[in-house]
Parts: structure tokens; sequence; C-alpha cells
């Protein structure tokens, strides 16, 4: 199977997104959002990644058995932190009902 | 545009098939490392939850000047790496050499800041361990914080490291093959090691350098 490549000026592209991406990170993170911090750092964390990643590791032009080995990666990523999550969050719910001394 | 390796080994019908098993094999290696990386940042999750004003604490000792300038070295290199991997493909020895070499010094530039970084916390007392004190007005989880920036900073250095190495190997094989016939495959794959060992920093870079800056 062959596939398409991308072409030297969408790299530079993708590069040059990635700078503007990590200013708008450092700056943001100078304004006071509250929780919204967080979440707008991390939004621009994954898009830098996707950008590397679809673009820089040739996942857009790849098939679809790469796709799934990609996605298998982040799936068992999100299952290791959820579920770590779910239980620590949550301790302060059992405190509450008295049922942790069990 | 392809470029077929110099040699099919026996277990595969032709080169495009080597080349596919080989990306695949990466993958999954790249998927052993999303894992391996994962628990240090699970481990960070919980304990920045537990105790945010030591977290944020510790991060305003992190200079982010530094930081983003590492940032912004890192995807360079990865720019100048893709750009290889497209020299290799057409089988452009002299881009090839070219590119692997300005990304091993991008990288090493990195590594050199990221001395410096760690040089720094020497200096003032913020490496966990017996010589650690807390800065003032900061709890003793603190030095909690100052772990998980050693730990996760250093095995992302480490992985900096044999990349280093990896690209230099590639680049000392590009030079002896005279007759034009690159292993393209081998770039590529470095390349996808690369680019993850950046996607990497691209999430420590603010988790680590950017909490609580505000205010």
């Amino acid at each position: 199977m062959t596939e398409s490549s991308p072409s030297i000026g969408t790299y530079v592209g993708i590069f040059v997104a990635l700078i503007l991406l990590t200013v708008a990170t450092v700056g943001v993170a100078f304004v006071d959002l509250g929780v919204l911090n967080v979440v707008v750092a991390l939004t621009i964390a994954v898009s830098k990644a996707l950008l590397v990643a679809l673009y820089f590791m040739h996942l857009r032009y790849s098939g679809s058995l790469n796709w799934l080995f990609a996605a298998a990666g982040v799936l068992w990523l999100v299952f290791l932190v959820g579920l770590t999550l779910s239980d620590v969050a949550t301790r302060s719910w059992l405190q509450a009902t008295g049922l942790s001394q069990f | 545009m392809r470029s077929s390796d110099a040699a099919v080994a026996h277990q595969f019908d032709d080169a495009v098939q080597q080349a596919e098993a080989a990306r695949l094999g990466m993958w999954t290696f790249l998927l052993t490392e999303i894992l391996f990386f994962g628990g240090l940042f699970t481990g960070y999750v919980v304990y920045r939850l537990s105790y945010p004003e030591a977290f944020a604490a510790g991060s305003h000792h992190l200079d982010v000047v530094l930081g983003g300038i590492n940032t912004a070295v890192l995807i360079a290199s990865s720019l100048t790496m893709a750009f290889a991997v497209y020299a290799a493909e057409r089988l452009r020895r002299r881009g090839v050499m070219l590119f692997l070499t300005l990304t091993i010094l991008l990288g090493s530039t990195f590594l050199g800041i990221k001395w410096v970084e760690y040089a720094h916390k020497f200096e003032e007392n913020l490496v966990p361990g017996a010589s650690f004190v807390s800065p003032e007005g900061a709890s003793s989880h603190v030095e909690l914080f100052f772990s998980f920036y050693f730990a996760m900073t250093g095995l992302h250095a480490l992985h900096m490291i044999v990349g280093i190495g990896i690209l230099a190997i590639l680049l000392a094989a590009a030079f002896r093959r005279r007759d034009g016939k690159l292993n393209a495959n081998a770039v590529e794959m470095t390349g996808l090691y690369w680019h993850f060992v950046d996607i990497v920093w691209i999430f420590l870079f603010p988790l680590l350098y950017l909490i609580g800056r505000h205010g």
C-alpha cells in the first residue's frame, strides 16, 4: 500500500501552528481563568499532540490499522487515569456515609 | 512516493509489507510507552489533586522561559526529523545527513538546557532527599512535586538520550552508504519514536511549568 506524504509546506505550517499554540499556552497560563486554566492548557496540549501525530507521524496518511493501534494506546491511558480518579476523587463520599470504617 | 529498502527479509512478501510491519511494530512499542509515561502522569494527577497549593508552589520555582525555549527547540527538532524522513523516502543522502545532524543538535540543546535547569535545582536545594529545603511559605508536600518533576523529566531525558544515540547510528550509516541505498524505513521508525518523545514533552511542559501562574 502506498501512502501519500505531507509536503514540505505542510510540515512547516504544522511547525508554525505548534509554536503559536505553545505561545498561547504560556500566555493563557498567566491569565486567571480559575478552573478553566487546566482545561485550556490540556486542550492546547491535546491539539499539539494531535498535530504531531497526524502530520509528523503520518497518521493522517496511514491505513486504519495504524489508527487502531494509536487509538488503543489512548484508550488504555483513559482507562488508567479514569478508573484511578474514580477511586481517588470519590473517597470523601465514602467518609461522609460513615462506611469508610470497613 | 516510497523508496524500497535495501533488502527484504525472507518472511515478507515485499518491501512494502516489510515497511508496514515495521511501522505497526513501532506503533505497538509506542503504545507501551504511552502507558509507561502514563503511570507517572496518573501519579501526578492524583497528587496534584491532593496537594494543589504545594504543586503550584513547586511549579513557580521552575523556569518558564527555559521550559518554553526547550519546548520550541523540541518542536523544531520534530520538524527537522520530519525533513530527514522526507529526504530518506526520496533517497537523498545529503538531505538525510543534514537533517539528522540538525535533529541531533536540537535534541542536544534540549538536554543542555535541562542540565542547566537541574543544576539550578541543586543550588536551590530543591532536589528531593536529605538536602531538600522547602521554599518559604510552602508545605512539605512541595518535595513531592519535585519528585514528580525529576522522575518525569528524567525519564523523558533518558528517552531523548537513547533517541540521539539512534540518530547518531543512522547518521553514521547514511554517511557510509555512498551507493545511495538508504534504509528509509529505519529513518521513518526513528522519526515515529522521536515525535512520540516530543508529544510527551508537549504534555509535561504545561503540567509541570504552568501551574497556577496567574495572579
